[in-house]
């Protein structure tokens, strides 16, 4: 098989592998709704008025959907590339003739289906259950702040294997990780509730980032094509640091031998 | 020898200070079963991993199927196959999933059910990974490793952690292999298992190569030819044995004689039973087990470098 072909044949298994993970599926595509209709229920109806008065689910649409791509990316990746490096399938692998670029390949494109995937049950819930409106006008600008951000997220999700010593630390590391900065940063809690100091703290991470490069497009206010590409310049600057570390430290052996 | 699959010459690994690996060599010929033995620490792993092409050596010459495996194309990756000591292959698919997987991998690859069927999964092969037993996990892992048709297989303990019947059945798929035609590199802790599988086995200690070939030439190497081995009686003490037996062994009870001139021993001891009336019941005649050689040549090669 070529190499594109060998890609699509891992990906076919790795997607098996994942709809077959009650607890994967769980996490990565199930939580981000359950979040949404927390968040939704407690705030309700609210308008935010420092942000021109726009509706609480208005904002938190975007909100969920930036956790759900982090989460199918930086910490999924960083979770099942763990797993299969612990499980001896990393090093196995390398002993066939697959190439390893494949291997990733094929997490990487598990990890982007479902990136998109959380994204368009989000958007749509959002439609349906809370009348927020998909913006459909500004649809290159959201699909161009997807690309980015998967791909970003991904590469940091395969850095961040290089400090997670075992398999059991996994879910804890990345969720240590990643839990403050979605509180910090205005994923669940309005960035108009924050203390400006926190937010200039947020700022140095990408999370933030990605987020206001998706709300720029689902907000109203929101005049022009919705391209964000300051913010999108820090999300893909932290995404080629993090691939530079991931070449330099990513281990296909287990942590153990 | 056949033709050799591999060939190694004055190896050497060092860790910083350390030399796991000290000038070994190896010879393994096509179609043979090779045992790799020695105590934990002796340096088998780091070798097998420097001949699968997993570690670079720091000194010697290493040849598998003809390419140096620090160099090797990838297409020699389609000639070998590895089953490592430990792989948890995902539980969420089935067996014949798994090697559908594995089989993608490979240019040319045997049929799946046919692998399935070698090592003896057919009623499992729509069943998921998880729900195997160890033993049956372990087999998969050997179809795994089989799936690209190989001609080289390395197998680093294949039956650690097994009960009996699982390991009697590890050794018939193993055996199996060898009228595939297959070479085997075997790494193991059962002397048993070595005994039972392998045409040739090396006992490495401290990074060399301190015996070679096959169990039986290994036996004799030791110079003890047969054991004879029998309970003392009740009542008896040592020095009452007819000649020979006297001056014997005794372990937990039992008297143990290794001589060159079994039948004469034999002869000399029974007839000394059947005069006595002693019960002699328990008694055994046997050629030293591999277990035995391998127990003695370890013991004699830690003296020998502490």
């Amino acid at each position: 098989m070529s190499g594109p072909a060998l890609a699509l044949h891992q990906f076919r298994y790795d997607q098996k592998v994942f709809w077959r993970n009650p607890a994967a599926v769980f996490f990565t595509v199930l939580l981000p709704v359950v979040f949404l209709f927390i968040f939704a229920t407690i705030f309700g109806s609210d308008e935010i008025e420092e942000l021109g008065g726009i509706e609480t689910t208005t904002y938190y649409v975007p909100a969920i959907i930036t956790l759900a791509v982090v989460s199918a990316t930086a910490q999924s990746l960083a979770i099942s590339l763990t797993v299969a490096r612990e499980s001896g399938i990393l090093k196995r692998g390398r002993g066939t003739p697959l190439p390893s670029w494949v291997f990733i390949a094929g997490r990487v494109g598990n990890a982007v289906v479902l990136s998109v995937l959380g994204l368009v049950v989000v958007a749509t819930i959002g439609r349906l259950v809370y009348d927020v409106d998909i913006p459909w006008d500004r649809l290159p600008a959201v699909l161009v702040t997807l690309t980015v951000g998967a791909a970003s997220f991904c590469c940091i999700g395969i850095a961040l294997t290089a400090i997670i010593p075992s398999e059991d630390a996994a879910p804890a590391i990345t969720n240590a990780v990643l839990l403050p900065l979605y509180f910090l940063s205005g994923v669940f809690i309005p960035e108009t509730e924050i203390p400006g100091g926190v937010l200039e703290f947020a700022d140095l991470f990408p999370i933030r980032h990605f987020f206001e490069a998706f709300f720029a497009a689902w907000n109203p206010m929101t005049t022009g094509a919705g391209f964000e590409w300051d913010q999108l310049a820090v999300v893909a600057g932290w995404g080629l640091a993090a691939l530079l570390v991931a070449v330099r430290t990513f281990r296909w052996t287990p942590r153990g031998s | 020898m056949a033709e050799a699959v591999i060939s190694v010459s004055g190896l050497r690994k060092s860790y910083g200070d350390f030399e796991a690996v000290g000038g070994l060599d190896l010879e393994v010929g096509t179609g043979e079963i090779f045992a790799f033995l020695g105590p934990n620490g002796a340096g088998k792993t780091t070798t097998v991993e420097i001949l699968e092409g997993y570690r670079r050596r720091s000194g010697g010459e290493v040849s598998v199927l003809g390419e140096d495996p620090q160099r090797a194309p990838r297409s020699w990756r389609e000639r070998i196959g590895i089953v490592l000591q430990q792989c948890r292959m995902p539980p969420q698919l089935t067996v014949r999933e798994t090697i559908e997987q594995y089989a993608g991998y490979f240019r040319e690859s045997r049929p799946v059910e046919e692998t399935i069927a070698l090592v003896g999964l057919e009623p499992k092969a729509g069943d998921r990974v998880g729900r195997l037993s160890g033993g049956q996990q372990r087999r998969l892992d050997v179809a795994v490793a089989l799936i690209g048709d190989p001609e080289l297989l390395f197998l680093d303990e294949p039956t650690t952690g097994f009960d009996p019947t699982a390991r009697r059945q590890a050794w018939k798929v193993i055996s199996n292999l060898r009228e595939l035609g297959k070479t085997i590199f075997l790494t193991t802790h059962y002397m048993e298992e070595a005994q039972y599988l392998a045409d040739r086995a090396a006992i490495i200690v401290s990074g060399e190569v301190i015996a070679e070939g096959s169990p039986a030439e290994l036996g004799r190497s030791t110079g003890a030819d047969t054991e004879v081995r029998f309970r003392l009686p009740d009542g008896v003490t040592t020095a009452e044995l007819p000649t020979g037996f006297a001056a014997a062994e005794t372990d937990n009870g039992f008297v143990a004689l290794r001589t060159g001139e079994p039948v004469r021993a034999l002869n000399e001891l029974t007839g000394w039973a059947l005069e006595r009336g002693v019960d002699l019941s328990s008694i055994e005649v046997g050629r030293p087990s591999l277990e035995d050689i391998y127990l003695e040549l370890t013991g004699r090669g830690a003296e020998g470098s502490g």
